[in-house]
């Protein structure tokens, strides 16, 4: 993935109705008006998140023509979310070693 | 409140990294601000120690840090902008190396509940090729992610 993708990924999940929408749909695909229905917003609004999610390569549109519904694109989730791992495990072990210090400090030993 | 890691992005430039402890924040704020006491967890990647851990807590003041491995020494360091003991932490912080573009803004919050601190650390990187340099750095090298968590991060990040 480059920067300018990855740019695009981050900006869009950014967002906690895009991150709803997202988690809506890695439970399966959804129509336009199904994945606008938990929010109190037009159908103008929900199209617009969904061509941000589209344009960041994170959702598609499915073939059947008729209710075009839209599906997750795991791959680039994926490498999103790699990204964040490097940086969640890292910080896993530190704030383990924390943890630790932590009690230590409690027991009066450090 | 419980103890686990959160790390969602924030804006395109922001990362936010979250994570509760069953003590109270003067400590937390102690274990982020003593050298003798950072040292004891700050690590590096497996295989790397402290070589130099200097804090001069203060606004203006400087700390520095610095580990050394198997693939040499990394440094970063960066000034104190604010500090209200024992909630909140402000300070630059730059990496010695030259793939890290300008500077980045560090923000911890502790906030306390019950004995138990939650502290907050909001990272503000300078562009987003800053962002994603830190992330190449030999810091992160050799750590290896998995695709499997797919959903679980996205759940966990509404």
């Amino acid at each position: 993935m480059n920067d300018a993708t990855l740019d695009a990924v981050f900006a869009a999940l950014a967002d906690p109705t895009r991150r709803a929408i997202l988690a809506r749909l890695a439970r399966g695909n959804a129509t336009v008006s199904e994945l606008g229905a938990p929010f109190d917003m037009t159908q103008p609004a929900i199209s617009k998140h969904l061509r941000v999610l589209e344009n960041a390569g994170l959702i598609s549109r499915s073939r059947d023509a008729q209710r075009r519904p839209r599906r997750i694109e795991p791959k680039r989730l994926a490498d999103a979310n790699q990204w964040l791992e490097k940086y969640k495990k890292l910080w896993e072990t530190r704030y383990k070693g924390l943890d630790t210090l932590l009690e230590e400090m409690q027991k009066g030993e450090a | 409140m419980d103890n686990q890691l959160r790390i969602v992005p924030l804006s395109d430039r922001e990362i936010q990294i979250s994570r509760g402890f069953n003590a109270p924040r003067k400590l937390v704020f102690d274990a982020y601000t003593k050298p003798e006491l950072v040292r004891k967890w700050l690590f590096g990647p497996p295989g790397w120690s402290f070589a130099v851990c200097e804090i001069d807590l203060r606004v203006g003041g400087k700390y520095r840090y610095v580990w050394r491995g198997p693939e040499g020494e990394m440094g970063m360091g960066g000034i104190y902008k604010e500090i209200k003991a024992p909630e909140r932490i402000v300070s630059t912080e730059r990496f010695d190396q030259a793939w890290y573009p300008g500077e980045a803004v560090g923000t911890v919050v502790m906030t306390e509940t019950n004995g138990r601190t939650l502290a907050t650390t909001t990272i503000l990187y300078e562009s987003m090729a800053a962002r994603d340099a830190v992330l190449r750095s030999p810091m992160e090298r050799g750590l290896k992610a998995g695709f499997d968590r797919l959903a679980e991060m996205v759940e966990g990040m509404k």
